[in-house]
């Protein structure tokens, strides 16, 4: 939104996606190029503010002359390429990444369109048979795992990390999707106090051995819960709120206004449920925060509510 | 600088630029969406210079820290410039066309060899070499600075002679190069931009222009005094000479948030009168004898703030004030009304059309235009005027007319630091923010930070263990203004001889009672950042325990 | 980069082992103690910290060797000496299984349970040891833990013993039996490195025909460069410096050699792809991760011909503009490692590496670098991310390697013995290397023979020659038992039966079998051995092996595992054909939708068994049932739980 930009100039690409002749910019990519035609292609690990890290493989889709099929989210379109988003291929596998996950990992606070996928989808989680009890994943070794209990489907159920006072981290509910990593790193923050560690079905978000968010490098900027897509790293406000079944979005108002602090100027969405902030964001479309945010914007709203 | 007061550049130049100079400045914890930014610019390959007396978590980011003495920015810009000059790395046809001065300029540098740039900085010859050379050659370099550059009593002089600099090397009015001085408030730029400066109306129009005047007496049916007015610290001086007995104080907390901040209570509490319009009961407005509760502007009030990159932005209300608390706006207003005028009750946007209409760089800037483009930077003449990236790209024009009126170099003079280390007092007390906090914690101090920990004197290892105090003893803390008590936390980011504060928990350790009120005169910015300190063990405590080694340095604090 | 380090300071064994890759700390900023310099300056940044994130893996190497494990006060230290977060370091060790985050014994001994040896013994390797020893993890100065393919495949059994210690590091033992742990338990805390016999290579080929790329193995000392010159060796560099690069491409792409590494990419193309690439620098590796279940080949030729793969890698180095190569090496290889690290000194002392490659003037040198337990930095670009430090996460392609590889540059790689088969098409020259083998599979071929085969061992053959010609050279199935059932390929591989012995090895010849030559795993199964048991073990090793960064392979291959756990024990979850549709729909979203050949290959064994009716169905019943119930393989017994 910076006012004066820069125009870079795109060679146009001429595709087909689904029968459809589409025209997109050199370098788009395949998921561009559907949203800008209109065609649903889900995605759980795709942000527009993050690189694609194209593990979800949710939004894969065929591409003529491709052996595998390929992730739309990262893959640029080329001239003359012929795109399938919805062929029998393409379903099965959307349905088996959707069942995957949704028999792994508790999907419960994530967002209305991923349920609506699984529907969609007819993916049935059930059929990898009862869930196992929660587990302790933290100190799993690369190589080495106790063999699944005959007839339970292994799970990420564990324990609820609450550490401090402002986040809660709900791993059970994480579908690593990479981007809490990508915007504590090299995405925004560069703090780097998080990181996927381990391996396999064990690969799990983790700070250095596993040690408590107050001993690692965290700094508490928020911009993991910013971009988490399930609930599994959530603000201590909205999740107690949620506990206490008191969270209810229809009746909070989102108003965007300036941060109180210093001169930088970012951008707040303040989510105000009765009168109190219950969350605070930041537009991924304004080109000064792209979403992100410090300790300060984040949290620092109490003193407006009588938190001083 | 070389006219309107604001930085010259965009965040977005500094993701595109080739070398940062990041000088007095903690922008990691003081600017962390700013340092996002400057991430960008490392992540693509610019290099980053950093200039500051402590390896702050910025400084860890450098390709090269130079751990200046507090203080000694003007020597080491003046050895930078000589260094350019000397190894023929001015941009002669810049300086040729767009400048004025460069004899002068060049004249003022000649003593500050390399040998005595080290000698006054501290910082080893070579690497004022390395850094003047890397500034000079680099196509685009930014050079950005905070309060480490003006809570000096030199503070102008320190931001001229940065500016100099600039010129010498053509670092300004274009993509990517230019001046970055960062606000530490979220409106200290449109606060200056409205004219809350002693000298300037609106849009930077200078008060003592009887043009300007004419236009806004037309306004506002009223007569604009055509006189400078003071600035904070010639209130204060003229507090104590008698000749000003009332205060009315928005939104500011001076008994805490001042240098040597008892002798302010103290002129507040001989005024006449004292009104304090604020949202909290300060320890200011504790002293009021009226105090106007006001509403919290970013979350309950309507209007504008304006960045570091001169970006005028809308605030929105969120949420209802409390019982009693209103919008400044309206606290102004009916002020007006009862001393005379009826304003009536204009809106945020009915204030912002007047201002539009009185002050040219803000003229096309109508609010559904703020909204669409999420805010413009000025100048911005005209509402079909997109805003502008960068200023002063007029002094790269081939054609003199378009040029304009070239820029000034303005040579200034080094002095040291007003408060002088003795062996009496042998530490050097500097001061500066934490992450999670801000100024006097009037605001941050509501939330629940997990990152916060009690203030201390932050002191390097061989400082405490000659000292011989411990980890979390408590010390006295004496300048030649006052004495504290405050616990100590070590510090590996800082030097022997150097200790570091901040001033977020005065209710706890007023950092401000040690801190010396000179101010720069030019500016009226106090020199916050240079206290020459002792640090003495309370009586009865016992030998402490040692220091413990550590082997990595501790980052992430100070 | 502003870290946050634990304040625990690291003991001074840990600080030896990291100063020993590292040298000493530049500055009290970096793990030093503080000068006055330090007070007023500091050298650091970002590029600087990049540059130094590759020496990661060799620190974690050098931590477990002389420390044992990594705690969290050597990880502040390493870190704060690579300027590197301790999560992200953190998160690149624990993805290695040869890195310990706890203290361990002081020997660890990893026992192979996987398919060749499983074969081989007829069960499962590690139940005795279980019996006499204690279930893995115990023992407080020497203990064991089951452990995939370690590629010594061809004896049967095998172990990699790790010691630690100040000269500590890591030894293997082949065959290795109840015996060896015997020994190695007495020795205890006396044991030393030096206590572990290098196992001999089995190549029952040796004089008896005419081998080519193996013709120095056992037979021409590893450890002199003359030996090498003097049996032919460094004729192929002389050639390819006459030559000049693209004569070299020209003679490659006559010769018609296609990749060994199972994607069958013409050599000659890859080679002249990088060449032309302007963006510079180039690099030029040399994947010996060889990890897969059944193939012991790299070890052989690392073992007993080193100099070959040097001069090969130079090679390819002054034929594609690198010049600096890796041998990226698979962890468990110790003799390897030491042997190349030999061999290249050798080269540089005799002006074969450095600046000045053979008076050309041309520049190049190699520098070895360990793996450390993880099949999946066999792919090529989790390898770059291997090497560079960081997680051995493949990547997604395109770009591919040629464009942007190694420290994003433009990179050839090839597997050790198309790199082998290069030095052979130049010496014969590219027509006549294009005589050998098939029209389109040109050239010799090694094939790794274990199981139950009379004589297991690394054979070389023309392309083309038939299955059963391979297992006749082998000497046939041990005991002169039927034969069930032939792994072609590896864990990635297929299933071929008795009727497929006319199956001609080329990659032609595979293909239209449905099959993959893969790398050249051939694992004899007689009516012994139950394919059960051996699809579960490639479950249990995908599980084990897959790197989590997809959704199809991370949760797939657990669920794969989960299947063949309940048809093992005979208990469907619904039906049969209810578990069979599963494993299908499994088969297809790794297979489609997973980001690397990992992922994608994951399930090739398993649908081969399940299309031949090895598991469930009316034929797999029997196994499958038999299998998990009476012979107790398929879900895995208590030696299997590794901790």
């Amino acid at each position: 939104m910076t006012a004066v930009t820069p125009v870079t100039l795109r060679r146009q690409v001429e595709l087909t996606i689904d029968g459809q002749a589409v025209t997109a910019g050199e370098g788009a990519t395949i998921l561009e190029a559907c949203r800008a035609a209109g065609i649903e292609v889900p995605t759980l690990c795709y942000l527009e503010t993050l690189a694609p890290v194209n593990v979800c493989r949710v939004c894969v889709v065929e591409v003529e002359g491709s052996r595998a099929l390929v992730p739309s989210c990262s893959r640029p379109v080329a001239a003359a390429m012929v795109v399938h988003t919805a062929s029998e291929r393409v379903r099965t596998s959307r349905r088996m990444v959707l069942e995957l996950l949704a028999s792994s990992v508790d999907l419960s606070t994530a967002g209305r369109d991923v349920h609506r996928w699984i529907e969609e989808h007819g993916a049935r989680p059930e059929r990898h048979g009862p869930a196992a009890p929660p587990a302790e994943r933290d100190h799993a070794h690369a190589g080495h795992h106790e063999p699944p209990e005959a007839g339970l489907a292994a799970t990420v159920a564990q324990a609820v990390k609450r550490d401090n006072d402002q986040y809660v981290r709900d791993y059970a509910k994480c579908i690593l999707c990479y981007k809490c990593v990508e915007a504590c790193g090299e995405e925004a923050q560069n703090t780097f106090a998080i990181a996927v560690a381990g391996r396999g079905f064990d690969a799990r978000i983790s700070t250095e051995l596993d040690v408590a968010l107050p001993d690692s490098a965290c700094v508490y900027c928020g911009n993991c819960i910013g971009v988490c897509p399930t609930g599994a790293l959530m603000f201590v406000s909205e999740h107690d709120l949620r506990a206490r079944g008191e969270w209810d979005e229809s009746r909070q108002e989102v108003t965007r206004t300036v941060c109180p602090y210093c001169g930088v100027g970012c951008n707040l969405d303040l989510h105000v449920q009765d009168n109190r902030i219950v969350k605070v964001t930041s537009p991924l479309d304004h080109d000064v925060t792209s979403g992100n945010l410090c300790v300060k914007g984040r949290f620092g709203f109490e003193f407006a509510q009588g938190g001083s | 600088m070389f006219g309107a007061g604001g930085g010259t550049s965009s965040y977005r130049e500094i993701e595109e630029t080739d070398l940062v100079v990041l000088w007095g400045s903690n922008a990691r914890e003081a600017h962390p969406i700013f340092f996002h930014h400057l991430l960008e610019g490392l992540r693509r390959g610019a290099k980053m210079y950093v200039v500051d007396p402590r390896r702050s978590t910025s400084a860890q980011w450098a390709d090269v820290w130079l751990g200046i003495d507090v203080g000694s920015d003007i020597a080491l810009a003046n050895a930078l410039g000589r260094e350019i000059i000397e190894t023929g790395l001015v941009d002669t046809e810049f300086v040729r066309r767009a400048t004025t001065g460069f004899e002068e300029y060049a004249a003022s540098v000649e003593p500050f060899t390399l040998a005595e740039g080290e000698r006054l900085t501290g910082v080893p010859a070579s690497v004022i070499a390395d850094l003047a050379h890397a500034y000079a050659r680099a196509d685009r370099a930014q050079l950005c600075w905070t309060l480490g550059i003006t809570e000096h009593h030199t503070a102008t002089d320190n931001v001229l002679a940065l500016c100099n600099l600039a010129l010498l090397t053509g670092h300004v009015g274009r993509f990517g190069s230019g001046l970055v001085p960062l606000r530490g408030q979220n409106n200290v730029q449109g606060g200056g931009d409205m004219g809350a400066i002693p000298n300037k109306l609106p849009g930077f129009q200078d008060v003592e222009d009887d043009a300007v005047r004419a236009r806004f007496d037309a306004a506002w049916g009223a007569t604009v005094p055509p006189r400078h007015g003071w600035h904070l610290s010639q209130m204060l001086e003229a507090i104590e000479r008698g000749d000003l007995r009332a205060l009315y104080v928005l939104g500011e907390n001076p008994a805490q948030s001042e240098a040597d901040d008892r002798h302010t209570v103290r002129l507040l509490e001989g005024l006449d009168h004292l009104v304090v319009q604020d949202i909290f009961l300060t320890k200011t407005a504790q002293l009021a004898d009226v105090v106007l509760p006001a509403a919290v502007a970013a979350f309950e009030c309507d209007g504008t703030v304006t960045s570091s990159e001169r970006r005028v932005q809308r605030l929105r209300p969120a949420l209802r004030p409390p019982e009693g608390a209103l919008d400044d706006i309206e606290i102004l207003s009916a002020l007006a009304r009862r001393l005379g005028p009826d304003w009536g009750r204009p809106s945020a946007e009915e204030v912002w059309d007047e201002c539009r209409s009185l002050s040219p760089m803000h003229a096309g800037m109508r609010y559904d235009r703020l909204e669409a483009l999420g805010g413009i930077q000025w100048p911005c003449p005209s509402e079909d005027h997109p805003g502008t990236m960068f200023l002063h790209s007029r002094l790269w024009e081939e054609d003199p007319e378009k040029r304009g009126q070239p820029a000034p170099f303005t040579p200034v003079t080094f002095e040291p630091p007003l408060d002088e280390l003795t062996d009496e007092l042998p530490i050097r007390l500097t001061t500066g923010r934490r992450l999670d906090s801000f100024n006097t914690g009037v605001q941050s101090g509501g939330y629940a930070s997990p990152l916060r920990r009690p203030e201390a004197l932050e002191l390097s290892p061989e400082d405490m263990a000659s000292l011989g105090v411990a980890e979390g003893e408590v010390v006295q803390v004496s300048s030649r203004r006052g004495s504290i008590t405050v616990p100590v936390h070590l510090d590996r980011t800082l030097r022997p001889g150097l200790a570091f504060m901040t001033p977020h928990f005065p209710d706890q350790a007023d950092t401000n009672v040690l801190t010396l009120d000179t101010w720069d005169p030019k500016s009226g910015t106090a020199e916050f950042k240079a206290t020459a300190i002792r640090v003495d063990r309370l009586p009865g405590d016992s030998g402490a325990a040692p220091v413990p080694e550590k082997a990595s340095e501790k980052a992430g604090v100070g | 980069m502003d870290l946050r380090t634990t304040e625990a300071p690291p003991s001074t064994a840990e600080r030896v082992a990291v100063d020993s890759v590292l040298g000493p700390p530049e500055s009290g900023w970096f793990g030093g103690g503080r000068t006055a310099l330090d007070g007023h300056v500091a050298i650091g940044g970002l590029s600087l910290a990049r540059s130094r994130r590759h020496l990661l893996l060799p620190v974690l190497h050098a931590l477990q060797e002389q420390v044992g494990w990594i705690s969290l006060a050597a990880l502040g230290y390493l870190c704060t000496r690579l300027d590197l977060p301790p999560a992200e370091a953190y998160a690149v060790a624990s993805a290695y299984a040869l890195f310990s985050f706890e203290p361990e014994a002081r020997v660890v001994v990893h026992v192979c349970d996987d398919v060749a040896c499983q074969a081989a013994s007829g069960g499962d390797p590690t139940e005795e040891l279980a019996a006499r020893f204690g279930p893995a993890g115990s023992g407080t100065t020497v203990t064991w833990r089951p452990s995939p393919c370690l590629g010594h495949c061809e004896h049967g059994s095998a172990a990699l013993v790790q010691v630690a210690g100040e000269r500590g590091g890591c030894g293997s033992l082949a065959p290795f039996t109840a015996r060896d742990m015997e020994r190695l338990v007495a020795l205890g805390s006396d044991l030393e490195l030096g206590d572990l016999t290098t196992p001999l290579a089995l190549v029952p080929q040796a004089g008896t025909g005419p081998t080519r790329l193996l013709r120095r193995v056992g037979r021409v000392d590893p450890a002199s460069i003359d030996a090498y010159r003097a049996s032919g060796g460094y004729r192929a560099l002389r050639r390819a410096l006459e030559l000049g690069p693209m004569g070299v491409i020209a003679e490659l792409k006559e010769s018609k050699l296609l990749g060994r590494g199972g994607a069958a990419f013409p050599t000659g193309a890859k080679w002249e792809a990088v060449a032309r690439n302007p963006l510079r620098p180039h690099y030029f590796v040399a994947n010996a991760d060889e990890s897969e279940p059944g193939t012991f080949k790299d070890r052989v030729l690392l073992d007993h011909d080193p100099y070959a793969l040097v001069e090969a890698l130079t090679v390819a180095g002054v034929t594609t503009g690198a010049e600096k190569g890796f041998v990226y090496l698979r962890g468990e290889y110790p003799t390897a490692a030491a042997r190349l690290e030999h061999a290249a000194a050798e080269a540089r002392a005799r002006g074969l590496l450095g600046d000045d490659v053979m008076g050309s003037g041309l520049r190049f040198d190699l520098e070895v670098r360990r793996g450390a337990g993880a099949y999946i930095a066999g792919e090529e670009t989790a390898l770059f991310n291997s090497i560079e430090g960081r997680r051995p996460e493949p990547r997604n392609k395109p770009p591919y390697p040629v464009d942007r590889g190694l420290f994003d540059k433009p990179t050839g790689v090839n597997n050790v013995e198309t790199l082998l088969s290069t030095l052979e098409v130049l010496t014969l020259g590219g027509a006549a290397y294009a005589e050998l083998g098939t029209p389109s599979s040109t050239g010799t071929r090694l094939f790794c023979l274990s199981g139950r085969v009379e004589r297991p061992g690394l054979y070389e053959v023309a392309m083309g020659t038939t299955l059963g010609a391979l297992l006749d050279l082998g000497g046939g199935v041990a005991g002169g038992r039927p034969l069930e059932a032939v792994i072609l390929g590896g864990a990635a591989g297929s299933f071929v039966g008795p009727e497929d012995l006319g199956l001609p090895l080329s990659f032609e010849g595979a293909r239209e079998a449905g099959a993959t030559l893969g790398s050249g795993v051939v694992v004899v199964l007689d009516d012994t051995v139950d394919p059960g048991a051996v699809v579960a073990r490639v479950a249990r090793f995908f599980r084990d092996e897959s790197c989590g960064q997809c959704v199809p392979c991370r949760v797939g291959t657990q669920r794969q595992e989960e299947v063949l756990g309940r048809l093992a024990a005979d208990r469907p979850l619904g039906s049969l054909e209810a578990e069979l549709a599963l494993l299908a729909d499994l088969d297809a979203v790794m297979r489609d939708a997973s980001i690397c050949g990992l992922g994608q290959t994951a399930s090739s064994l398993v649908t081969s068994a399940v299309r031949r009716g090895l598991l469930g169905g009316e034929h797999g019943n029997g196994h499958a049932g038999s299998g998990g119930g009476g012979n107790g393989h398929g879900g895995g017994g208590s030696a299997r739980q590794g901790r």
